[in-house]
């Protein structure tokens, strides 16, 4: 009997005590619902409280209150053993006294599998992860990505209904990191089962997932796809978070359904932008948030309402861009342009103290409530 | 049950913890309780106890007996205090010799080269493993009158042509330290040993560097990182040398008697238990006083024990 | 590169320790081959030419066994070997059980917190920072006590009544072993990443299974560390073997210690050399599997 999701946490709470003696919740009211055959993130800084919640999925820790849904039976409370999801460890965890063929034999030698069935689900689960003919080995005498690899054979050849992914790339060196995520991707599009996956590393959350919960002090911040999270942040923390923003403050001078007129102190002037929230009223303290590469550069001779000069503080070339840090009124802004032309002269590259004209689009500024 | 056993971690580690600590409550707590509550009671003629609550075995122990000459009611009579006194003398200076003897040689073993170390560590174990009593029995031989050492000295008197009486080391105070010292040695080796082996090759780079010479670096650097060991290895000695009673018994004789051999005499030859539980408590009170001050001092250097 | 590896403070101190430490062993086993029985004074060895033993400095018999006599005289020995037979018998048992609960506790107190945990913590650092007799006649007193009004209120007599034995002995010797063992357990615990049991468990593996196919095999060496010291403090042990063995139980430590205080023949110093050639080769057997152990490295 399949449901509507493959895992599900309805308002589940995770308390620990502290060593001082302090209860402090590392899960707050988390609600998600993870569907069928997506791979979904959980992105946030450590403490966030995406790995006990991964756990509570997995089984090591249990709910203190709220349910786990896995298949929609409720599964809050049941051991990891009798749960059909499995787990690829940050540590790997990989059997140290057991050789490759062993570690990923053992799931299925607790499932009673016979020997036969064994080694040919053993033998395709190497062919999945580019391993046949390292069986023999024992892990110590494997490199780090290959161990990760038998991790992830070692989970897979269960084949759970979810694979849970805890930083399974955070020991790997850049270029094996890149090379892994994308192998994981297509992993999981050729296998179609749900992946739910925990990462640090926006990037890597951006890349890979179908659809991202940016958790933050055991909150769920804002769970959408990858362009909603970057172009949509639903408060000021996503919008800080992930990517670059840039903040002002200013009152809400009045509301409509798609539109809000803003007026922020710092530029003098009244901005125009998305209210991301239902609720704001006239008068209401907001945040202005638009992201660098959204801040326009106007040509020097521009006219128009929108309009307001700044001076550069420092440009930054960086090849493909150029940073520009601009001050307005005590006011500082980041701007991000492509460098579209090629050009050596370097004064056209905004030099310090040159005033230079910005103008901000309605749809790329956001209204964001404040804290 | 199970499920329940499940859900609280906190009785997960009562039931793996619950039989070692029954079994200590049991063959540990309750015993001393039971010592305590007996230190209070009379001895009653058949040498068993009678629960009574009184302080007799403590004055006693204190040195104010009944048992006076001149007819007076009470007296002082310093005898057990000065037992307890060279019970610790005892345990002081054979700590300070056993940690003396032990130091260059952990040293050297330490600064050995690395596959030879384990050969010179088993040598140091060959005696640890051999018995005690056989190992002071060893020593029972030396010093006796016709023992290996008076052997050697009147071999050398003769060849230098003076004149020579056999030496009377046995039972005397000398000798029981010498068993002590022999007996314990090993147990000050291994953790000074071993907080050495430690201590990384470049820290002795790093000092050479700032300019310091071989005692510099042994003063400021080697002693100070080694005294976890010195402290484990302390307290491996001091502890049981407080609480000794054969080495005294075979190399002292009637003339050496400690706090052990008290106790001992107590339970076994004069069946009075109340009094020997008494002797027994101060003994351990005193000793966990001295352990007390010695490890807010330096520390307890419990990473050495375990290794 | 270190100053004083080569001082010649440290060889000599070096040497005389260790020739402090063997000197006594080496005459003890010379000893053993002594042909005067009343092993005051040395006599000369008993050798295979001159098969006379001197005994007592007066009656003379002849020597079957050659140099070894004393030690034939140790085999015909019934009471050593029953002592024998009792300090193996009381090791293994203590050792199997004191490594159990050991280990359970250990693992208790390194990775759970629980209400009574000070106190097994405070129950387990006792016994190491008082002197072995405290303990010893603590366990005499309640073993006496106990005994004594059980005996009288269940009117036992005869060969029901309750009184000191092996059972006493080895039950003490486990109360005093599981201290240590559960310090080197614990200390080997340290390392221990949660993440491997855990990974069986989601691999299907219950806690049972899990303990048996992956944790045990990884803590094994420590397990066997601790295992190792239980046994030898057992086997050693004087004291609290003393105040709570009774006829029957006598361990060999015992037995010397008895046979010191009457009649001391050469025959001790045979017991003595037996023991410390068994010393001598478990060490050497240790050195060979530590050897063997450090091999596999190279594949």
């Amino acid at each position: 009997m399949a449901s509507e999701f493959a895992v599900e946490l309805r308002d589940v709470v995770k308390r620990f005590v502290t060593p001082e003696g302090n209860e402090i919740a590392a899960v707050d009211h988390v609600t998600m619902q993870i569907r069928n055959g997506e791979f979904f993130s959980m992105l946030g800084s450590s403490g966030c409280g995406k790995t006990t919640s991964l756990r509570m999925i997995a089984g090591f820790e249990w709910p203190s209150d709220g349910e786990v849904y896995i298949e929609g039976k409720p599964m809050g409370h049941t051991p990891p053993f009798q749960r059909k999801v499995n787990t690829v460890f940050q540590s790997y965890a990989l059997f140290q006294h057991m050789t490759v063929y062993q570690n990923i034999a053992f799931g299925l030698e607790m499932e009673g599998a016979g020997p036969d069935e064994i080694k040919k689900r053993v033998g395709r689960a190497l062919e999945m992860v580019q391993l046949t003919g390292m069986e023999r080995r024992k892990p110590r005498q494997l490199s780090g990505g290959q161990q990760q690899r038998v991790a992830v054979a070692r989970a897979l050849v269960k084949t759970p209904d979810v694979l849970l992914l805890d930083e399974p790339l955070g020991a790997l060196d850049l270029k094996l990191r890149k090379e892994m995520q994308l192998e994981l991707k297509a992993l999981q599009q050729q296998l179609g089962i749900t992946f739910i996956y925990v990462t640090h590393d926006q990037e890597e959350a951006l890349t890979m997932s179908d659809r991202i919960a940016v958790m933050s002090k055991g909150r769920v911040q804002q769970l959408a796809t990858p362009v909603e999270i970057y172009e949509r942040p639903t408060n000021k923390f996503v919008a800080d978070f992930i990517g670059e923003s840039n903040f002002m403050e200013g009152k809400i001078k009045s509301i409509a359904k798609d539109e809000a007129k803003v007026f922020v102190p710092s530029l003098n002037k009244e901005i125009s932008g998305l209210p991301m929230s239902q609720d704001f009223v006239n008068g209401e303290e907001v945040v202005v948030s638009i992201r660098p590469e959204k801040i326009r550069i106007a040509e020097p001779a521009a006219k128009g309402e929108g309009l307001f000069k700044v001076q550069v503080l420092n440009s930054v070339y960086i090849g493909s861009d150029t940073h520009v840090y601009v001050d307005a009124n005590g006011l500082r802004l980041k701007v991000m342009e492509q460098n579209r032309i090629s050009r050596l002269d370097p004064s056209s590259f905004y030099s310090k103290g040159q005033e230079i004209t910005l103008y901000l689009l309605p749809e790329n500024t956001l209204i964001l409530k404040k804290d | 049950m199970l499920q329940r056993l499940r859900e609280s971690k906190s009785a997960q580690g009562t039931v793996l913890a619950l039989p070692t600590t029954l079994w200590l409550f049991v063959l540990l707590i309750i015993p001393l309780i039971l010592t305590l509550i007996i230190s209070f009671g009379k001895r009653s003629p058949d040498g068993d106890v009678i629960y009574s609550f009184t302080f007799e075995n403590y004055t006693r122990l204190a040195g104010f007996s009944t048992d006076c000459p001149d007819g007076q009611a009470t007296c002082f009579d310093p005898l057990y205090l000065n037992i307890l006194m060279r019970s610790l003398t005892l345990a002081f200076n054979t700590t300070a010799v056993v940690i003396m003897m032990a130091y260059p040689l952990a040293y050297f073993i330490a600064r050995a080269h690395p596959k030879r170390r384990t050969m010179f560590l088993f040598m140091v174990l060959i005696p640890l493993w051999t018995n005690f009593v056989i190992r002071v029995y060893a020593w029972m031989m030396l010093l006796r009158k016709e023992g290996a050492i008076n052997i050697v000295i009147g071999w050398l008197a003769n060849l230098l042509h003076i004149p020579f009486t056999p030496l009377e080391m046995l039972y005397t105070p000398g000798a029981v330290l010498v068993g002590m010292v022999y007996e314990f040695l090993p147990f000050m080796i291994l953790p000074i040993y071993t907080s050495l082996e430690k201590i990384d090759n470049s820290l002795y780079e790093a000092a050479a560097d700032l300019g310091a010479n071989a005692f510099r670096t042994f003063l400021r650097v080697t002693l100070p990182l080694s005294m976890p060991g010195v402290v484990a290895g302390t307290i491996l000695v001091f502890i049981p040398v407080m609480g000794t009673f054969v080495v005294s018994d075979i190399l002292g004789g009637r003339q050496v008697i400690l706090v052990g051999n008290l106790i001992q005499r107590q339970f076994l030859d004069a069946r009075d238990p109340t009094f020997g539980s008494a002797a027994s408590l101060i003994l351990m009170v005193l000793t966990l006083i001295v352990t007390y001050f010695y490890t807010r001092k330096f520390g307890f250097g419990e990473e050495i024990i375990a290794a | 590169m270190n100053p004083h590896r080569r001082s010649p403070f440290v060889i000599a101190a070096t040497v005389l320790v260790y020739f402090f430490l063997y000197a006594p062993i080496v005459m003890l086993i010379l000893y053993s081959f002594n042909s005067s029985r009343a092993n005051v004074k040395f006599e000369g060895f008993v050798t295979a030419y001159s098969s006379r033993v001197v005994m007592d400095g007066s009656t003379v018999v002849s020597s079957p066994c050659g140099p070894f006599h004393w030690f034939c005289d140790l085999a015909k020995n019934d009471d050593v070997l029953e002592a024998a037979g009792n300090t193996l018998a009381i090791a293994f048992t203590a050792t199997i059980i004191a490594t159990i609960i050991g280990t359970m506790a250990a693992i208790a107190l390194q990775r759970y917190d629980f209400k009574i945990k000070p106190f097994s913590q405070l129950s387990l650092y006792i016994p190491i920072v008082i002197p072995e007799i405290v303990m010893g006649i603590g366990i005499l007193t309640l073993f006496s006590q106990l005994f004594g009004w059980m005996n009288n209120a269940f009117g036992l007599t005869g060969d029901a009544r309750l009184s000191l034995g092996i059972a006493t002995v080895t039950v003490s010797h486990i109360a005093f072993m599981v201290p240590f063992v559960t310090l080197v357990v614990q200390a080997r615990l340290q390392g221990f990443d949660k993440s491997f049991e855990e990974a069986a468990m989601d691999l299907g593996a219950n806690e049972w299974t899990t303990f048996r196919r992956v944790t045990f095999p990884m803590i094994l060496p420590g397990v066997l560390s601790g295992a190792l010291l239980a046994f030898t403090l057992s086997l050693d042990d004087f004291v609290i073997t003393f105040f709570t063995n009774g006829p029957g139980s006598t361990t060999l430590p015992i037995y010397v210690y008895g046979l010191l205080r009457r009649i001391i023949t050469p025959q001790v110093n045979a017991l003595s050399t037996v023991w410390i050639l068994i010393v001598f080769l478990a060490v050497l057997l240790l050195q060979v599997l530590q050897s063997r152990e450090a091999k596999p490295a190279h594949e």
